[in-house]
């Protein structure tokens, strides 16, 4: 292993490490004025915030790391992790360095969360980003591109930045240079899981949450070119599996790990799905606030919080195992989950139709004993293995 | 317990009900159709405009909580993978479809012709009818409504509304019904609404009366029944809360107070506002508990999710779709949490309550998710004490009967305290 690559793991680690968001004090520092709006899963159009000069930030909760004093307060005990950590964070000054903060619309928790927010801290900016689930151009489109207007318009205010057209194209551009690496490297760990194991690709996604696009694309980039130098990455006899359900309340990285040991390759994952939401480039020539629309509406990633008007809800699923040849499905949600519980059954259902191995089980970020997970997951991995493979 | 005293709205209420689902038990040998939706958001008018018959699942999964099916429902989803963790609502409607689809009154519900899934208010209605979906070979119609995050309804979310009821609703019922959109027929059933609207914000403001004639939480579920479900926009709407009113006109010429299930409270103690779904599973004995300790519930604010009327909103004839949109948007559980703690504090100083009681149900994150802070929020603002007690809405499992009298017991005892040092100083 070159020192290159260690350093650059090294870096992901610490990144994902930092609950006080150091990366985007010392952004915020390095040029006076500089703003930064965090965001809560999955998709909210980062473009904008970028075209008006200021830093997204990524807000997915505190992980294992995190003590829970005053966040368990606000929630009942039937609320998934991700709410009460993040108001921890919040009340703990962890997230003062942010200016502004966005909800998408993803379910009732995150929702409400935003409402919270306006209530404990009234004189933040706060908007709810509420995405279509009409995908029709002249309908949904629409009421899109005037929710991206007001954000536009609110983002130019908050950073005394006016955005012009010109500034979000090249907004754009940057994100698509984002997305074609974060594309790359889905396809080439999918091609060569054991140089890119899951345990490091899950890192190098969480930079992204706080890192610059620019940088993060740079990582990105050194990643793929390094990570297949080290001579030491050799094939495994692991199954190929495809993880499903991680796409908000994120897994701590424990338990990526334990399902690397038990056997599993991820060849496939929705983890900070927002990252890769648009599963293609956003045309850069031409009405830049059009294009943002066009992408939503035509290039979105499938997934639980949105609405499969074609009435296959697993088609998306059993996709992606046909094109990453995965053996298996591992559904791994967090509890409490609405949205990945309640479309579990569907993609459970649609697989067993298609013959294609599955196993569920649940996490939350604070997950801390991993045995049990361990020993399901290396049961499943091991009956793959050796009762499924001709 | 003793029997139920029953008025002639009730009994009026329980005929058009039953009318109502035999109604849907003929459709198939008479050749109706029928349409699967929501209550909060939904299109009751619109649907009855094409002769279209509605179901609403949350209605039979109340209905089927409070006749204890409602465990046996979840354990059949559950056995069939549904997670423990999500909404009863849904696993009761999926248990209740997989053995059999029984309804309410014992008859076989009708297969859905259309699921008209209005999003509003409610994330898990979307998952809902997609699991729906996988069940019955029809259409379904999305209605997306966007979020109150602001409090208030901005032009671009009613045209959002609008465009959806035109180019995707109208004409998937077009296309089931087999017939035309009839725009006058849809303002004659709206102006039928409004009337019938101003009656029921009538009954719930007669709460501000002392004793109030009416329990506007336990009592309120059965005033809002016919219009939050199949009957808003018809003359039986109209003649049921026309009933209602001069019931509650008399008792609060006798100064009456309302009729619960033991017989009439005829000395109110305690005015209370309730946040949140009732549970269903122990309806009854969960209002004994406020019974047999003279508490009233004044203003609640369940009996809003189904529509908010008593901010001035009325159906419009004259402006029918984008009506249906301002009252899709203008849902309880579609407004931001600043919304909802404005309309409590408004609910505990104008109902003159002494106490605000949330009861949390595990199944609706859409209601429970920041209520701790509502909570708190109240409290400092109105200087009135909360409580806090959870439930579930139809999972016999999450009612614990002794630990939530004993926590409405002491919050009472805690009110009387309160005004005693309030005398004494």
């Amino acid at each position: 292993m070159t020192a290159t690559l260690t350093d650059l793991l090294q870096l992901a680690r610490s990144l994902h490490d930092d609950l006080d968001l150091t990366q985007v004090s010392k952004w915020k520092a390095a040029k006076p004025g500089r703003k930064a709006v965090g965001h809560m899963p999955i998709y909210v159009p980062r473009e904008l915030i970028h075209a008006a000069g200021m830093l997204p930030v990524g807000v997915v909760g505190g992980g294992d790391r995190l003590e829970i004093i005053r966040g368990d307060a606000y929630f009942q005990s039937y609320i998934c992790r991700i709410p009460r950590s993040t108001i921890e964070l919040a009340l703990s000054g962890r997230l003062d360095v942010l200016d502004g903060m966005l909800f998408p619309s993803i379910c009732d928790v995150i929702r409400n969360l935003s409402g919270m927010w306006r209530m404990l801290f009234p004189d933040r900016y706060v908007h709810y980003v509420d995405v279509p689930q009409n995908f029709d151009p002249a309908v949904g489109g629409q009421f899109w591109r005037r929710e991206l207007e007001t954000m536009r318009d609110d983002f130019a205010r908050l950073s005394g930045h006016p955005v012009d057209d010109e500034d979000l194209r090249a907004s754009i551009a940057v994100y698509n240079d984002n997305r074609a690496a974060l594309r790359d490297l889905y396809r080439e760990r999918s091609r060569r899981p054991w140089v890119f194991p899951l345990s490091e690709v899950y890192l190098l996604l969480r930079a992204g949450n706080v890192l610059p696009p620019e940088e993060h694309t740079q990582m990105l980039r050194a990643y793929l070119r390094q990570a297949p130098l080290d001579s030491s990455r050799r094939e495994q006899d692991q199954s190929r599996v495809v993880l499903v359900g991680m796409f908000c309340e994120q897994p701590p990285h424990g338990l990526v790990v334990t399902l690397e040991r038990a056997g599993c390759s991820a060849v496939d994952d929705d983890l900070l799905l927002g990252l890769r939401w648009l599963t293609r480039d956003v045309a850069v020539d031409g009405d830049p606030l059009s294009n943002l629309v066009d992408a939503y509406l035509t290039a979105s990633a499938s997934t639980a919080s949105r609405y499969s008007p074609d009435g296959d809800r697993a088609r998306w699923l059993l996709d992606s195992v046909k094109r990453n040849s995965a053996e298996g499905v591992v559904f791994c949600a967090p509890s409490f989950c609405d949205p990945a519980l309640l479309d579990q059954p569907m993609l459970v259902a649609a697989l067993d139709r298609a013959g294609i191995p599955h196993t569920e089980f649940k996490y939350a970020e604070d997950t801390g004993q991993f045995a049990v997970i361990r020993e399901q997951a290396g049961t499943f991995s091991d009956s793959i293995r050796l009762w499924s493979t001709p | 317990m003793s029997d139920i005293q029953k008025e002639p709205s009730m009994l009026l209420q329980k005929r058009l009900l039953a009318d109502h689902f035999d109604a849907l038990a003929r459709a198939p040998e008479e050749g109706k159709k029928v349409v699967y939706t929501f209550v909060p958001g939904n299109l009751n008018e619109l649907v009855r405009s094409f002769d279209l018959l509605p179901v609403l699942p949350e209605i039979n999964a109340l209905q089927s909580g409070m006749r204890k099916l409602s465990g046996g429902y979840i354990a059949e989803a559950e056995k069939h993978g549904h997670s423990e963790d999500v909404c009863t609502y849904v696993k009761c409607d999926i248990g209740m479809l997989r053995k059999g689809n029984i309804g309410p009154t014992g008859k076989r519900l009708p297969k859905p012709d259309l699921l008209l899934l209005s999003y509003t208010g409610c994330f898990t209605f979307m998952k809902w009818f997609e699991l729906l979906r996988e069940e019955y070979d029809c259409p379904v119609a999305m209605l997306h409504v966007p979020y109150q995050a602001d409090g208030r309804i901005d032009p671009h979310q009613r045209d959002y509304v609008v465009q959806q009821l035109r180019s995707e609703v109208i004409p998937k019922l077009e296309q089931v019904s087999g017939k035309k959109f009839d725009e006058e027929r849809l303002r004659s059933m709206l102006r039928l609404s409004a009337k019938a609207e101003d009656d029921l914000v009538w009954v719930l403001e007669s709460a501000r009366n002392v004793p109030s004639p009416i329990d506007a939480y336990f009592g309120g579920v059965y005033y809002i029944g016919p219009i939050f479900s199949a009957f808003r926009g018809t003359p039986e709407g109209i003649e049921y809360y026309a009933t209602l009113r001069r019931e509650i006109e008399e008792r609060v010429a006798k100064r009456e107070g309302p009729i619960t299930p033991d017989g009439q409270l005829e000395n109110e103690r305690y005015r209370l506002v309730v946040e949140g779904p009732p549970n269903w599973t122990s309806f009854r004995e969960f209002w004994h508990m406020f019974y047999e300790e003279d508490a009233v519930v004044v203003a609640s604010t369940y009996t809003k999710v189904g529509g908010l009327y008593d901010t001035g909103f009325r159906h419009d004839p004259d402006h029918p779709l984008e009506t249906l949109a301002d009252y899709c948007l203008g849902c309880y559980t579609n407004l931001g949490l600043p919304a909802r703690v404005a309309l409590l504090e408004r609910y505990i100083r104008d109902y003159k309550a002494d106490g605000l009681l949330i009861n949390s149900v595990k199944s609706c994150n859409s209601f429970s998710v920041g209520q701790l802070l509502m909570l708190r929020e109240l409290e400092q603002r109105t200087g009135v004490p909360g409580a806090f007690i959870e439930s579930d809405l139809v999972d016999p499992r999450y009612f614990s009967a002794a630990n939530i009298k004993n926590r409405i017991e002491s919050y009472l005892q805690m009110l009387d305290q309160k005004r005693q040092s309030k005398v004494a100083s």
